[in-house]
């Protein structure tokens, strides 16, 4: 494994670490855009934070990179002690789905399959495979066992959102990454939604890693940072899809 | 269990084009392997009929039309022989027998055709298999016989059993002011031998030429004589003396030479029917291509998801594949009801017209490559959809850049 550097020993191993992670997109123009640059973050096992970021500040690349759905340009996470930045797609793709639930903002549930089916899908790719005890438990454990068999588009946003955390959870994951996992809900299903998501991270024994730019959900959180501060990009260059700095003016190291 | 719960979702989701694109391909796969099968069964059946006899001895004529009216009882009988050259022929000593036959009196249309009872106590209808009565008994040889043998198709569609009686009518096609005075009692009515003896009523060979309103001088004459060898090769002696000197006489022979070449000078009727059913199964393959790539846009986000939730390419990719190679499956499947449906039809007109009978329930080999190679063109068909769900850009597709 390599070594991100000097980097301070903490006495419980973090759940995550994230070390000097950069990563940059090209845009149309051809320009280099770097929209993470994060020195140094970690979460503990079973710990819950949220992150204040506003749309646009590179949240969700820095989730995508975290998950591994992206690679970055250079830097290290690792996750329960695996090194997610480790080449080979295939490995962090069953990383992925051994150790990591994801919430979206959409929920991203798959509107062919049944409820039941969405959280089997959460843990199919996992070692362990579908269990179908443990997703009718977990459908149980956000009071949709009376929805199984219905499809999401049946379901209410709130109904919605439970399956999400349902089927995050389903693969007993380590970390779970909500972004912005409230945006599609109004405010009386918020609250409820965010209470069940960190009730049942903390149940499941799963660290809750969640991002958002809204105070009512962040005021439910004891650990907020914001996002900010840990990528160290200022406000010009922050969105690989807004106004770019041109790359002679980029204010730090260029990638590669 | 994931992969097909997944492809199973799929499907039922693009429920309508599934349908559409399995019948498609349903359609190509009966329409292929039923044009194999009859092309490939009713060469089989012809050949096996044929070689009942190694030749015909018959008036100067076409080789293929005397087989045809001898033997296949299609046609029309070039002219007539004399009894002398079928007593000469008779005594040969290559010959282990010799059938004459007298065509040329019909009954509604179905053939009557005059021969002597040793055509069914000693001579084979296919190579191998000789005649059984299934009722009755073989008719009474000699000019005052009155008694007919019916073929088990042409009895059951005239509806003749032992004991009806029917008045012949001279020429090959039915028409009721020829008829002759003469009726003929039914004697018996031959088990089906799934050949076109099938449709023939048979008399004695005397009473077929004393019948009133023959010509006089017919009364010595024959339309054909089949013959059966001592040994296949001998026939190249009576070729030589029949065919080669003199031009009264033609002795057509080997008669499975004749019809295979015969199926060779219609083969391209069978090529251009294989043709269009190929060209069925590319546009079916090309079915499964466009419906499932069609599909890809709506796909791509629940392939993302997937991605997301831990699937890797690979896995996308095969399900893709193996989704359409459903579809052809789910298509070749349905093509065998498609095939017995087309078959059956085929088997009953090719009875009706010839005779011949093609089993539908036969075995050949086109009917599992053709369902397997369905299924193969299915997965190729799911090739460049899949190398598109191997290429869905995870993080884009789940946050659509805004």
């Amino acid at each position: 494994m390599r070594d991100g550097g000097p980097a301070t020993r903490i006495r419980r191993t973090p759940m995550l670490t994230v070390r000097n992670l950069t990563k940059s997109f090209t845009t149309p123009e051809g320009a280099k855009v770097r929209v993470i640059d994060v020195a140094d973050f970690h979460l503990d096992p079973g710990g819950q934070i949220a992150l204040r970021g506003e749309s646009g500040s590179g949240k969700t690349t820095f989730l995508h990179l975290i998950a591994g759905i992206l690679r970055p340009n250079s830097g290290v996470i690792t996750i329960d002690g695996v090194e997610m930045t480790a080449p080979g797609e295939s490995r962090r793709d069953a990383l992925r789905a051994a150790k990591i639930g994801y919430i979206f903002q959409a929920f991203n549930l798959l509107q062919g399959h049944t409820v039941l089916e969405n959280v089997l899908l959460g843990m199919s790719f996992a070692p362990g495979g579908a269990d179908g005890v443990r997703a009718r438990a977990m459908l149980d454990r956000v009071g949709l066992s009376h929805r199984l068999q219905h499809f999401p588009r049946e379901l209410s946003t709130g109904q919605q959102q439970r399956v999400a955390v349902a089927r995050a959870l389903a693969n007993r994951p380590k970390l779970v990454i909500a972004d912005e996992p409230t945006g599609n809900l109004d405010n009386r299903n918020t609250a409820g939604a965010l209470d069940l998501m960190k009730d049942t991270c903390r149940e499941c024994g799963a660290a809750l890693l969640l991002v958002s730019h809204d105070d009512a959900t962040l005021a439910r959180f004891d650990n907020v940072r914001d996002f900010t501060e840990i990528n160290r990009m200022d406000n010009a260059s922050r969105t690989p899809w807004g106004q770019p700095r041109k790359p002679g003016e980029a204010p730090s190291r260029t990638v590669e | 269990m994931t992969i097909p719960l997944i492809i199973y979702r799929s499907l039922r989701q693009h429920a309508l084009s599934t349908l559409v694109t399995a019948a498609s391909i349903a359609l190509a796969t009966g329409l292929l392997m039923t044009v194999w099968m009859v092309r490939a069964q009713s060469q089989r059946a012809f050949l096996e009929t044929s070689t009942s006899f190694d030749g015909v001895l018959a008036a100067r004529g076409s080789e293929l039309q005397i087989v045809l009216n001898a033997i296949f009882h299609m046609e029309s009988s070039p002219g007539n022989i004399l009894d002398a050259d079928y007593e000469r022929i008779k005594k040969h000593p290559a010959v282990k027998a010799a059938i004459p036959v007298a065509t040329g009196d019909n009954y509604k249309g179905w053939r009557i055709v005059g021969t002597v009872p040793e055509l069914f106590t000693d001579a084979e209808h296919t190579s191998g298999t000789k005649f059984t009565i299934a009722q009755g008994k073989v008719f009474l040889p000699g000019a005052h016989s009155r008694e007919a043998l019916a073929g088990s198709f042409a009895a059951a569609q005239l509806g003749l059993s032992v004991g009806s009686v029917f008045r012949p009518s001279h020429g090959l096609a039915h028409a009721p002011d020829h008829e002759h005075d003469e009726e003929y009692r039914v004697a018996g009515i031959l088990a089906p031998t799934n050949t076109p003896a099938d449709r023939v009523i048979w008399i004695p060979l005397d009473g077929a030429r004393h019948m009133a309103g023959h010509a006089e001088s017919s009364r010595s004459e024959l339309s054909a004589v089949l013959v059966r060898l001592r040994a296949p090769s001998a026939g190249f002696a009576l070729d030589q003396y029949y065919n080669k000197q003199g031009g009264r006489l033609t002795f057509a022979y080997p008669t499975s030479a004749i019809i295979a070449d015969f199926f060779n000078k219609i083969g391209w009727f069978d090529r251009v029917l294989a043709l269009v059913a190929f060209v069925v199964v590319l546009v079916a393959a090309g079915s499964v291509l466009a419906s499932i790539y069609a599909s890809m846009s709506t796909r791509q986000r629940d392939i993302a998801i997937l991605r997301a939730l831990g699937a890797r390419r690979g896995t996308v990719f095969g399900g893709v594949v193996l989704e359409s190679m459903v579809i052809g499956a789910l298509g070749a499947a349905c093509g065998f009801v498609v095939y017995f449906v087309l078959m059956t039809g085929a088997a009953e007109l090719i009875r009706e017209q010839t005779g011949v009978v093609i089993s539908v329930a036969a075995w050949h080999a086109v009917l599992v490559w053709c369902p397997l190679g369905m299924i193969a063109l299915g997965a190729l068909g799911g090739i460049i959809p899949a190398v598109k769900a191997y290429r869905v850009p995870v993080a884009e597709t789940l946050s659509p850049l805004s």
